[in-house]
């Protein structure tokens, strides 16, 4: 095999990998802002109790992120030279701020957030976990910023060379696919990490295991799914329009269209297709009538054109197209079933059904939602696939081919790092996977001491350092 | 070219020596105590030892980040062509790194503790190592083309120089590592550590002596410019100065001092690094480019400033503060294991 594919590969798996981690990092974080501001606010210890119970299963999962951004900062050089000296004074610029302002200001308050407790005033300890939040939330502004500009560079212009010189900064980082792309973004790691709670909660709830605990959290998840939900599938419409007109080839393969629709007409939307990269067209294919108007501009006909993938030369449109357009199938469907699914506990709860003595009785709601809580992520990995298969040939589109981005390596450095990441990455998911079924299994500690409000300033320095009682529950 | 041309990158260099320094010194005890947990004598030692970081290895390891993503930002030619050239010492701290980071929590967690007790401190070794490999393949040059694109091949960076480098580099850090823990812990620990300290003051001696003879000996580049007026007057006295502190560093041990082993070990560390500055500058890969071929455009240069160079007061508050909040020494009982 080639450097540029193992180069892709290496690329693909430690993204898929580092993003599984991020989404409870930034969304779990909002989650722990409003249960530590309740608890200011009401001064009800189930809420301090909720604080501590769902920040263990934070950390766990902040490290492996952490852990597995790494590699992602230094791949740029190692694997995709050429691309990072083209495009380095923006892009470089752009990850040094992610550095400065949001990992730094996240691992800068991480520890008082977490060890605190006892060591500094109530007041100060949530002021961390804001900063916390805040910072992990930057990081996704910064990050989106930076591949929305790979989607649509704009903001300066590319010399002779192939060196892109910034014009206009702002322009740059306000490029056409930004704010709607950290939207979706954002709203994807949050609507995730509420279904991971929800999930979890409903887990607890189902076995009747401290529901009056777990009701709580399950109704303050449900309360925010009704905003989340519905506004993410609107906000993933505006990502389809903008990739309709900036990237025709991309929408082109997210719905396998081999032949250019005229404008003016009422086309069919397909549902399930077989792609055939091969022949360029649809081995078989279920569609629905006149659907793809509807969808795309909320009428009938279709008021521009839609061209398909045989109206560009195959170097210059994505492959793949089974890949592109399952994974965009797999997103929408799990964004619709995760708002259909809220809606139905809405009406429950409506009906009084949702009471902590009487919600175990929902089974199957409850089922749904533990079988909810993974899908958030895969929805999120198809996104990005959407996103980033979809995008080829072009790293930076239309303007850097994949092939000239990528660093002329002997194939065998690049398959003895990649061998070496798969390795290492099974080994951190299966225990990730066994440590926070554990942390599940044990479930909260309500015999937390409760930090008292009262001036518990600075101890004097020679009281010893205290590690958090983590290790005490976590070794049973 | 005007002054832009030639000031803006000097204060790139200067921001980003400045974060390579707060890395080195910072993650340098957090790896120095990683890799003196590998002869730990029991899992309550090594509990402690790994409570001591658990607060501030993130941000520690943050400014790694950080440093690499200005460098990509104000240099990117030398980001893509000194990864490029160091593929393998880069991803051997990578790996490293990772290890390290996951058995903060996975120790915690875990019944068996042995796997990531191994995790933690072969991975602070491994990633030490990449680092001193790959500072002494940088030091010692890298053979690129004329638009400064890596023309060598895979085992380049192995060389007897950076070798010593990796060496000298691990003593280093346990020697900033061990007096870091004197700080932190008390009684047979600390004593352990003093112990340790003046063991790897010597070694780092011998480090730092060998490669300060075999630099100007070996090295054309660095032999021009140490023998050179006016350097030449910077370098006879950055030696002196260095026995001076390491004379300082060993009175204080063997005082039983708790901070001062600490304080002497960092101006070691910042003496060193001056020297090593000097000796680059103007050059980011030596001799091949210097930091004006590899700059961003001013514009950029600018931009980053007001965007990153601002913000190193704010950082450096706020980390100062996290310090203040767990200052103290952490000790046997109150660690829950
Ligand atoms: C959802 C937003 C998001 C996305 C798309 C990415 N990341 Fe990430 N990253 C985060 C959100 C995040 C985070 C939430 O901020 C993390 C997770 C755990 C953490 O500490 O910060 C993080 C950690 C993290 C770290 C470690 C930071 C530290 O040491 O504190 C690095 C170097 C990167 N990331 C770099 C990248 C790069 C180069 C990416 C692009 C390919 C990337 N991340 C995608
Ligand atoms: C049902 C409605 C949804 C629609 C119509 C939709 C649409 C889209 C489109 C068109 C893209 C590609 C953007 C591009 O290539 O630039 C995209 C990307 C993405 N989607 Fe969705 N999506 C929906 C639901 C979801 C859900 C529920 C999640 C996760 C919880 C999600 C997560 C993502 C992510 C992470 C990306 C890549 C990053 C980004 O573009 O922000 N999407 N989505
Ligand atoms: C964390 C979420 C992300 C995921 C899951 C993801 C996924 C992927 C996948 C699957 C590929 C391989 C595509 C292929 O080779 O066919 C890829 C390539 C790539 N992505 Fe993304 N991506 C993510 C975030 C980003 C971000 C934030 C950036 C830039 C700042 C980025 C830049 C790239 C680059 C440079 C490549 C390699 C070159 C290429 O194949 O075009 N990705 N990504």
């Amino acid at each position: 095999m080639d450097t540029v594919a193992l180069s892709r590969m290496q690329f693909a798996l430690t993204a898929i990998f580092h993003m599984l981690w991020p989404v409870l990092t930034t969304g779990m974080a909002i989650y722990l802002v409003i249960v530590e501001g309740l608890w200011l606010k009401t001064k009800n210890p189930i809420y301090y109790h909720h604080a501590r119970f769902w920040a263990k299963l934070y950390v766990l999962n902040f490290g492996i992120g952490v852990a597995s951004g790494l590699p992602m900062e230094f791949q740029f050089g190692t694997n995709w030279a050429p691309l990072s000296e083209a495009t380095g004074d923006f892009l470089g610029s752009i990850l040094g701020f992610e550095g400065a302002m949001a990992f730094m200001l996240e691992a800068g308050f991480l520890g008082i957030m977490l060890f605190g407790w006892n060591r500094v005033p109530p007041v100060i300890h949530y002021f961390a976990t804001i900063m916390v939040a805040f910072g992990a939330n930057l990081s996704t502004f910064w990050i989106l910023a930076a591949n929305s500009w790979l989607q649509t560079p704009a903001g300066g212009t590319f010399t002779e060379g192939g060196k892109f010189i910034v014009r206009d900064y702002f322009e740059a980082i306000f490029n056409p696919f930004m704010v709607n792309s950290v939207a979706h973004m954002f709203m994807a790691t949050l609507e995730t990490s509420l279904f991971v709670i929800g999930g979890i909660s409903a887990w607890y709830l189902i076995q009747n295991r401290q529901p009056e605990f777990f009701s709580r959290s399950f109704k303050i998840v449900l309360a925010t799914t009704i905003a989340v939900a519905p506004l993410q599938i609107y906000i993933g419409h505006l990502s389809g329009e903008q990739v309709r007109h900036m990237q025709p080839t991309k929408l082109a393969a997210m719905e396998a269209q081999w032949e250019s629709i005229p404008a003016g007409t009422a086309a069919d939307w397909s549902l399930v297709a077989l792609p055939n990269d091969k022949a360029e067209r649809n081995d078989w294919e279920l569609k629905i009538p006149k659907a793809l108007g509807y969808i795309l501009e909320f009428k009938p006909t279709l008021s521009e054109a839609v061209p398909g993938l045989r109206d560009f030369p195959p170097e210059n449109r994505p492959h793949m197209v089974g890949l592109i357009y399952y994974a965009f199938r797999t997103m929408v469907g799990i964004g619709f079933f995760l708002a259909g699914l809220m809606g139905v506990t809405v009406l429950q709860w409506l009906r009084g059904k949702l009471k902590a003595d009487a919600i175990a009785q929902q089974r199957i709601l409850l089922a749904g939602w533990i079988f909810a809580a993974p899908l958030g992520y895969l929805a999120i990995e198809s996104g990005w696939v959407v996103r980033c298969v979809g995008r080829q040939p072009w790293t930076v589109y239309g303007q850097i081919r994949t092939v000239d981005a990528a660093t002329n390596l002997p194939p065998g450095n690049v398959l003895t790092s990649l061998s070496i990441f798969a390795l290492i990455y099974i080994v951190l998911f299966v225990t990730a996977l066994y440590f926070g079924s554990r942390i599940i299994r044990h479930g909260p500690n309500l015999d937390l001491p409760i930090p008292s409000f009262d001036a518990p300033s600075l101890p004097p320095a020679s009281v010893t350092h205290q590690p958090d009682q983590r290790p005490v529950e976590a070794q049973q | 070219m005007d002054t832009l041309d030639y000031f803006l990158p000097q204060v790139w260099f200067a921001i980003l020596a400045l974060f390579l320094f707060l890395y080195v010194m910072l993650d340098g005890f957090d790896l120095g105590v990683g890799i003196l947990s590998l002869t730990s004598s029991s899992e309550e030692r090594r509990g402690i030892l790994m409570t001591s970081l658990g607060n501030v290895w993130d941000a520690n390891e943050t400014w790694l980040v950080i440093m690499g993503g200005s460098l990509f930002g104000a240099f990117p030619l030398a980001y893509g062509t000194i990864l490029n050239a160091l593929y393998m010492p880069i991803w051997l701290m990578i790996f490293g790194l990772i290890f390290r980071a996951v058995a903060f929590e996975f120790r915690e967690h875990a019944q068996r503790k042995f796997l990531w007790n191994v995790a933690f401190g072969a991975g602070s070794f491994a990633a030490a190592l990449g680092q001193g490999f790959a500072l002494g393949a940088v030091l010692s040059g890298i053979q690129v083309d004329a638009e400064g694109h890596f023309i060598g091949s895979t085992w380049d960076w192995l060389s007897w120089q950076s070798v010593l480098m990796a060496l000298t580099l691990i003593q280093g850090y346990v020697l900033i590592g061990s007096t870091y823990l004197i700080m932190k812990t008390e009684g047979a620990l600390q004593e352990t550590h003093y112990r340790t300290a003046k063991l790897a003051a010597i070694t780092t001696l011998i480090g730092a002596v060998l490669i300060t003879i075999t630099t100007p000996v070996f090295i054309d580049y660095a032999r021009d410019r140490l023998f050179q007026p006016p350097q030449i007057y910077i370098f006879a006295v950055i030696p002196l100065l260095g026995v001076w502190f390491i004379w300082q560093l060993i009175q204080s041990l063997n005082a039983k001092a708790e901070r001062a082993p600490f304080v002497w070990t960092i101006l070691i560390f910042v003496l060193t690094f001056l020297g090593l500055a000097l000796i680059v500058f103007p050059y980011i890969i030596p001799t091949e480019i210097t930091i004006y071929d590899a700059a961003a455009a001013p514009s950029s240069l600018v931009f980053m400033i007001v965007f990153i160079g601002f913000l190193i007061p704010i950082m450096l508050a706020y980390n100062i503060y996290q310090y203040v909040v767990f200052r103290g020494k952490v000790t046997g009982e109150n660690y829950g294991g």
